[in-house]
């Protein structure tokens, strides 16, 4: 995806830019949407840390009822870490499709990302309602309430990335691959290599370190 | 099918709020009427509702600020009269239900719909002129951005009539702010007015970071940038960097409240103390964000009206971003009675004390600016002088109150009310009201008028003395705050005094109203035709006043800072550019239509009216699908009719 970001540099680069202080005028379109929807990422990741923050704190709080140890799979959760993470090498291989230019070849890989992606919300659903009729919904404890956000927040995040696939493959088909789809696929493949980080964090914090 | 909703909702037993919001309610059918009967609708339609110029939001940024101004106003002068009669036997006129209301309304009001409207609506005007360019990185997304927060002052203001507002006051703490304690929808109308706002204000964030950093004139290197740049930068940073902390808080209690959760009860596991850390550590980053754009205007205030430079640029830039990360480590000074112990306290009251060090840096340099200057005491310059009195003083205090045992003894007190309204009224109010004045003739080509101006500081001025002076003493006669009913008789002759300093305030607000309104009235003879009233120092001068569309036919190159100072010195004449066709972003219904349905959406999950949530929800997404589906976002001006708008300049 790097050499997707960058655009080729100006033929004369003016001093100021050349220093790197910044003094070359506006900045491409391009450069300004993905630097856009990097901040965004960067904001939504700090509001992924409030919400880790608060499970650190009430993950033993869990008022006589389940533990994590009690309750997670991990064999589950390491299929579904599996899915999601392959879901985002097919992504690259859809962004590089793009980039030169192969609609068709963009449109299977997006396939194979939406396959991989669903799969990973059958799992997490499927555990969820496990849980729930277990009776360890997120209002037995304040763990679990903690525990059912965090992970349904990611989980959130995963179905709007699922549903703006559909809608951007749709852009592609009816629109072709011009620049401003181009701009938007690559706003996408960020977002969905973003919920891969979170999913690490997750993996690790929620499930690795509360089943032992 | 209407979920909580019915007639039990409106207060017809309650004769105060629903005379408010009948009169809120005649003064905006009286405002439809004029409009339809004008036949206004298709001009306010094209040219500022569906418009995403960013000269055009900030202006409506900023009259929604000061609208609100006036509902906040009379929250503050109710309680300020609760207080100065319900003393002793007596009980007053406003009930404690209704009390509690009140003071939850006013902070939320001031904060959310008033100090941020007003700042961020400066922003919008003024950077990207300042900047040299031609609008923000995402205009729709601003227009968007600007009707989302006008969706929640809509939604707390619905409060007033159908259904109660918040009695938790402006923080919402829990347990009170808990299903068990507060189970009506007043809770509900604040936390589903905030998040729709706060998106808002997130997506202004993101638009303004990536504004100043990737969209500058040519040559306009980070160290050329004009201060209120910088300060808005860093105020933008803020946003990005502690609102999402602020909507993760409230979904934890939304769903606490809603689904029955656990975050912050008082059983299961729930933990309170977490609110209050997740809820500051978003909200003393907020009160920055709020004051480092007040200092931003200060800064081009201090320079244009003592006619040179100002003092230690480098020292100005840095000391912003400094307080820009300081504000994030000192957040527990709002609660060091909540026993984190010593060591914890000790180390927030030290970094509390430390970013006074940057802010003094600031005030000499503003003092230095001034030193030796050709000071015009225009209103701004006159707003500048009363702020650093004021915010000093003020400043002072909050060091008074970083000490831990001595905020163990005024924690909660009338003086910390003092304390906060002392740098928020002297900081950010101030502040808005001098940028207001001062950028006003480039918004709308004629300067406001001097006299009602300066009869409106000292209003200000006085009435803030006389109205918060009081409070620092009732606060070390051991006042807390918040008091519906006041037992101690000898605290009255003070109360009284703070009473006549609201009036005080209440006669600056209406020297205000008349000084647009002569303003207005005597535009003809107050035109500036130069586009440069002040004698101005950055870039926004250079351009005509009201700006065109385009901001600038030709985008200046910078090589200096106070670009357009070094222009003007260098005497730099104006040889008529071979101007180039301009693309410029259609306006776009995306952002009024989506907070329409923003509207419906909270309003239904207030009420729990599940179908209509759902639907508000879904339509929303619909809208923001087909604004996405859009390609051709631009139009094109030609070069002709560049040419012709310039020469009949």
């Amino acid at each position: 995806m790097a050499i997707a970001t960058i655009d080729r540099a100006p033929t004369a680069i003016p001093t100021e830019l050349a220093r790197g202080r910044g003094g070359g005028g506006p900045a491409p379109k391009r450069i300004v949407v993905a630097y856009g929807f990097w901040i965004f990422i960067l904001s939504d990741m700090v509001m992924f840390s409030a919400l880790f923050a608060a499970f650190a704190v009430l993950r033993g709080n869990t008022a006589g009822g389940p533990t994590g140890a009690e309750l997670f799979n991990l064999r589950n959760v390491f299929i579904e870490t599996m899915c999601l993470l392959l879901s985002s090498y097919t992504c690259g291989l859809g962004a590089l499709s793009a980039e030169l230019r192969y609609p068709g070849r963009f449109l299977i890989f997006a396939a194979f990302t939406f396959v991989l992606g669903t799969a990973f919300l059958v799992i997490e659903a499927t555990e969820f309602a496990g849980m729930v009729a277990k009776g360890a919904g997120p209002s037995r404890s304040a763990f679990l309430s903690a525990f059912f956000t965090l992970v349904g927040t990611h989980g959130v995040h995963v179905a709007g990335g699922l549903i703006a696939l559909i809608y951007l493959s749709a852009q592609v088909i009816a629109k072709g691959l011009q620049a401003a789809v181009l701009r938007r696929l690559l706003c996408w493949s960020l977002f969905w290599h973003a919920l891969d980080i979170v999913w690490v964090g997750v993996f690790t914090l929620v499930y690795l370190m509360g089943a032992s | 099918m209407l979920g909580r909703l019915s007639w039990d909702a409106i207060p017809f037993n309650e004769p105060l709020p629903l005379l408010s919001g009948a009169v809120v309610g005649i003064v905006i059918l009286a405002i439809l009427v004029t409009v339809t009967v004008k036949g206004w609708w298709p001009y306010l339609w094209r040219e500022w509702l569906t418009s995403v110029d960013h000269k055009r939001i900030g202006v409506m940024y900023i009259a929604l600020g000061l609208v609100m101004l006036l509902r906040g106003f009379s929250d503050a002068i109710m309680m300020r009269t609760q207080q100065a009669l319900a003393v002793g036997d007596a009980q007053g006129y406003l009930p404690p239900q209704h009390y509690d209301q009140v003071f939850s309304a006013h902070g939320t009001i001031m904060i959310f719909f008033v100090a941020m409207p007003l700042v961020i609506g400066l922003m919008n005007f003024a950077v990207p002129l300042q900047l040299g360019v031609r609008d923000v990185a995402f205009p729709t997304l601003n227009s968007v951005s600007l009707w989302l927060t006008a969706t929640g002052a809509l939604l707390v203001n619905m409060s007033l009539v159908i259904g109660v507002f918040s009695r938790a006051s402006w923080w919402g703490y829990p347990p009170l702010s808990e299903l068990a304690y507060s189970p009506d929808v007043g809770v509900d109308y604040y936390l589903w007015s905030l998040q729709i706002s706060g998106i808002g204000t997130l997506l202004t964030g993101i638009n303004f970071v990536t504004t100043i950093l990737k969209l500058r004139a040519p040559g306009m290197t980070y160290f050329r940038m004009p201060v209120f740049c910088w300060t808005a930068l860093a105020a933008n940073l803020l946003i990005v960097a502690a609102f999402p902390v602020l909507t993760a808080t409230f979904v934890m209690l939304l769903l606490d409240r809603y689904l029955g959760m656990h975050f912050f009860t008082n059983d299961l596991g729930g933990n309170q103390m977490m609110y209050a850390n997740l809820f500051w550590a978003w909200g003393h980053p907020e009160v920055y964000i709020l004051v480092l754009t007040a200092f931003g205007v200060f800064s081009e205030v201090a320079a244009t009206f003592s006619g040179k430079g100002l003092f230690s640029y480098r020292s100005m830039v840095w000391a912003t971003l400094g307080i820009c990360i300081l504000s994030f480590m000192v957040w527990l000074h709002h609660f060091f009675t909540m026993g984190a112990g010593a060591d914890v306290n000790a180390f927030f009251g030290i970094m509390s004390s430390i970013i006074a060090v940057p802010t003094g840096v600031k005030v000499f340099n503003w003092l230095f600016t001034m030193f030796r200057g050709r000071i015009v005491f225009k209103t701004p310059a006159l707003w500048l002088v009363g702020f650093m009195v004021t915010f000093v003083i003020g400043g002072l205090t909050g060091v008074l109150l970083a000490v831990p045992p001595v905020d163990f003894v005024l924690h909660n007190s009338a003086f910390l009310v003092a304390h906060f309204h002392n740098v928020i009224i002297g900081g950010v109010v101030f502040g808005a009201l001098a940028g207001i004045t001062y950028w006003f003739p480039k918004a709308f080509g004629f300067t406001l008028d001097e006299r009602w101006g300066q009869a409106s500081f000292w209003c200000w001025l006085i009435g803030f003395w006389l109205a918060f002076t009081p409070l620092y003493a009732l606060g070390l006669m051991g006042m807390t705050r918040r008091l519906q009913h006041i037992a101690d008789p000898s605290w009255q002759p003070l109360l009284l005094v703070a009473e006549a300093g609201a009036v005080v305030i209440f006669a600056g607000i209406l020297c205000q109203i008349a000084q647009l309104y002569v303003s207005i009235r005597t535009r003809e003879r107050r035109l500036d035709l130069t586009g440069d009233p002040w004698n101005g120092r950055t870039l926004e001068w250079s351009t005509s006043s009201p700006p065109p569309a385009y901001n600038f036919a030709v985008l200046p190159k910078v090589e200096t800072i106070d670009a357009f100072w070094h222009m003007k010195r260098t005497g730099r004449a104006p040889v008529e550019p071979v101007y180039e066709s301009i693309e410029m972003p259609r306006n776009s219904p995306a952002g009024f239509i989506t907070a329409f349905f923003a509207v419906v959406m909270g309003f239904s999950l207030i009420w729990h009216i599940w179908w209509l949530a759902i639907l508000g929800f879904l339509a929303a997404a619909t809208v923001v699908l087909i604004a996405g589906w859009n390609i051709e976002r631009e139009h094109e001006i030609s070069a002709a009719e560049v040419a012709q708008m310039e020469r009949a300049r």
